[in-house]
């Protein structure tokens, strides 16, 4: 029998943080309970990318959005919905500052200006379920590659279409494939790098848990291209849910044939098998990667000797990311010209000369519209930040973008109508990175935030290049120094001094970028350098040392009619004043610690 | 031997489509059924389960069936509206098991609307 309804369930991991399993097996039972279990089908798919609205159900096939559900709503769901025909209205979303919910998934804002292409079986599929992916063109890709075309035609076409690293550096994927296929030995490897180690990004996990063999296949489609028959994934083992996914996928493409011996009777034979890491920010870093599959420390090689000729067991291997590789499949069945339609610049003549296609961009910080997005290559940051991700949160003012993840730069108003691509993101000081991107408002410090971000690179280090060792560690002492108040004007000279040094001398992009914060803050947020130094004042106040709070006698008196509860929550009884009197806080005594803001209910302490 | 060629892909797929066709939306023909409480009481029920018949026996791979709340004309409930791509919706009313198989060979397999039973042509358009 045919189905007249699909629950698709999203199963990514926010999801399934917040329960939707559970929802799962409660859907199940109630559309068993109402006899619907012939005609309704319960599909778990992968993440949605709109994980702040989880956990999500959509129906189809009328594209009906619910959003943050709950086991009780499900009962009602399924006899309004499913029985009745009656879509419900209050586990809809509603848009920030609206009331009117939007029921069809494709009406949100925040899906409407995306464009999935590594996402394309977003929520469509069962990633547990290789029928699903092949149902929509899925391993045709690898058909056509295997029966109509040769090795080198494939990467023709990945070089024509100008496709380029996803995981961050932005090398052109068809002259990656090129040199390995050029280099000499005749055991050469494909690599999956899901070593995704950005705080907050989730782009690769995302395609990974919602559409494993899209991986799978683009990885088989590069090794027919470069002459290979056993790839690697790299994955770290912080990702259970990946591994788990791939394993599965991994196991229904041999049953299948799709991976092993003989492929399609073509005689073309390939394997993939998974390396778990320990989740070490390096290890991100293709050299480092290698190390580590190998059973060696991960740290990272001088770069004169590529990978592509040495590289896995010093042989000829090919490294790409997740995406990249879940991108590949497209291009092959869509063409050259549909994926340079999308995207800027022009790469008819060199790979180098624009971006093509579509990026996942994992959106966090200050933003409404939390989640991950693909969206194509030139979209506007401001495009980006108020279409796709609906403005900032409380009405507060944009400060700030970081894009690429903690060694990305952070972009300031003045260019949020710059285009997000490789060329102009890096002229900005910032990078595409994987494609993170932390907003910030304007109750943000950027000397603070650069502290934030450097704390996390140099905590990531790996320790084998003395000015990313040290220099980092430096830098982050003299950030601390400025937060506290102590820091003295030459520091900023410091600062830049260190930062090109850091980044010149280091052997990988780990060192190479880790400054990025701190250099763009000081571009574009100097002043903020200088009042931190000369005024000791921070003008976010998030710099606790650099704060005085005093208590508005006025408001304290009239208002709260001396209540007396800062003076009873000061940890170092710091605030004096009798009970229905006026009370003042001891600038001797005050620890700074703001529970007297916090505690006020009448807006009496004041910070400055 | 290859454990799977591309005939077997080919066989997968289309099998698969019939599944995953109904999450894009996108079939060639989609037949609602209005299922409000009124429709329901009428005996749409039926209707719905006739036309899943009709879908498996025929072997159709691009038709989505799906339901909706009262069309807002509860008195010629049975209702159902059948939807060819790139063709004006046409109500259907006061429908029977019998009349619901006609409808579906002659309109949505045949792409002829079946006049007699139709309430309406090119009414409101669902998406």
């Amino acid at each position: 029998m045919p189905y007249r309804a699909n629950m698709m369930v999203c199963a990514g991991t926010g999801c399934v943080s917040n329960h939707s399993l559970e929802l799962k097996q409660a859907l199940e039972e109630e559309i068993q309970k109402r006899g619907l279990t012939d005609e309704v089908q319960v599909v778990p798919t992968g993440c949605n990318g709109f994980c702040g609205a989880g956990p999500i159900v959509v129906v189809q096939p009328d594209g009906i959005f619910y959003q943050l559900l709950k086991v009780k709503d499900i009962p009602y769901l399924v006899e309004e919905h499913l029985l009745k025909g009656r879509p419900v209205p209050r586990l809809m979303y509603v848009p920030p500052e609206e009331k009117t919910p939007i029921p069809k998934m494709n009406d949100i804002g925040f899906f409407k200006g995306q464009m999935l292409v590594a996402l394309r079986n977003r929520g469509m599929i069962d990633p547990e379920n290789i029928d699903d992916y092949i149902a929509r063109d899925g391993y045709r890709s690898l058909a056509k590659v295997l029966t109509t075309m040769t090795p080198d035609e494939v990467i023709g076409v990945i070089k024509a279409s100008g496709l380029r690293g996803r995981g961050g550096g932005g090398f052109p994927t068809g002259i990656k494939w090129e040199s390995c296929k050029k280099a000499e030995g005749d055991i050469k490897y494909v690599i999956c790098n899901a070593d995704e180690g950005d705080p907050g990004a989730f782009m690769d996990r995302s395609i990974i848990e919602g559409d494993p063999h899209s991986v799978l296949e683009g990885m088989a489609i590069g090794a027919y291209a470069i002459g290979v028959s056993q790839g690697y994934i790299y994955v770290r083992i912080e990702y259970p849910l990946a591994i788990q996914r791939f394993r599965i996928a991994l196991k229904q493409a041999r049953d299948y044939g799709l991976l092993g011996d003989n492929i399609f009777g073509t005689g073309f034979s390939f394997d993939v098998d998974i390396r778990r890491g320990a989740g070490a920010f390096v290890c991100g870093e293709s050299t480092a990667l290698m190390a580590s599959v190998e059973g060696r420390p991960g740290e990272p090689r001088a770069k004169y000797i590529h990978t592509v000729e040495h590289g896995l067991w010093n042989r000829p291997t090919c490294l790409n990311n997740v995406e990249t590789w879940a991108t590949v499949p497209v291009i092959i069945l869509r063409g050259v010209e549909w994926f340079t339609s999308i995207g800027t610049g022009d790469v008819s003549q060199n790979p180098w000369g624009g971006s093509k296609g579509t990026k996942v961009f994992s959106l966090a910080g200050k933003i409404n519209n939390t989640g991950l997005v693909e969206v194509p290559m030139g979209i506007t940051l401001r495009e980006m930040i108020y279409d796709v991700g609906g403005g900032i949160p409380k009405g507060r003012k944009f400060k700030a973008v970081q894009t690429g993840g903690p060694s990305g730069g952070f972009l300031p108003t003045e260019l949020l109508d710059l285009q997000v691509d490789y060329e102009q993101l890096t002229e900005a000081g910032s990078m595409m990175g994987s494609g993170g991107m932390v907003v910030m408002d304007e109750d943000n410090c950027m000397v603070d935030m650069a502290k934030y971000f450097l704390t996390f690179t140099q905590d990531e280090s790996c320790g084998k290049c003395t000015p990313c060792r040290e220099g980092t560690l430096q830098m982050l002492e003299i950030l601390k120094r400025i937060c506290e108040g102590k820091g003295v004007p030459e520091d900023i000279q410091l600062l830049e001094d260190l930062s090109h040094f850091v980044i010149d001398a280091s052997l990988c992009a780990l060192g190479g970028s880790a400054p990025n914060p701190v250099l763009t803050s000081l571009r574009y947020f100097r002043d903020e350098y200088i009042t931190h130094i000369r005024d000791k004042k921070c003008p976010a106040h998030i710099c606790r040392d650099l704060n005085v709070y005093t208590i508005d006698p006025e408001l304290c008196l009239v208002k709260g009619h001396g209540c007396g509860v800062c003076r009873r929550q000061c940890p170092d009884s710091a605030i004096v004043g009798e009970k229905n009197q006026v009370h003042n806080i001891d600038q001797e005594l005050c620890k700074k610690c703001g529970v007297c803001l916090d505690v006020c209910k009448f807006d009496a302490v004041k910070v400055a | 031997m290859p454990k799977l060629n591309l005939e077997d892909l080919d066989k997968i797929s289309e099998w698969r489509r019939r599944t995953t066709m109904l999450r894009e939306g996108a079939g060639r023909a989609k037949v609602t059924v209005h299922m409000g409480t009124c429709g329901i009481a009428a005996g749409a029920r039926k209707i719905m389960d006739a036309l899943l018949r009709l879908v498996e026996e025929n072997d159709v791979k691009d038709v989505i069936l799906t339901t909706s709340g009262c069309a807002g004309l509860c008195s010629r409930e049975p209702m159902a509206t059948v939807e060819l791509v790139n063709e004006a919706p046409v109500k259907y009313v006061d429908l029977t098991e019998e009349k619901i198989g006609a409808i579906f060979r002659e309109h949505v397999l045949g792409g002829r609307p079946v006049l007699e039973y139709a309430l309406a042509l090119g009414s409101e358009r669902t998406q």
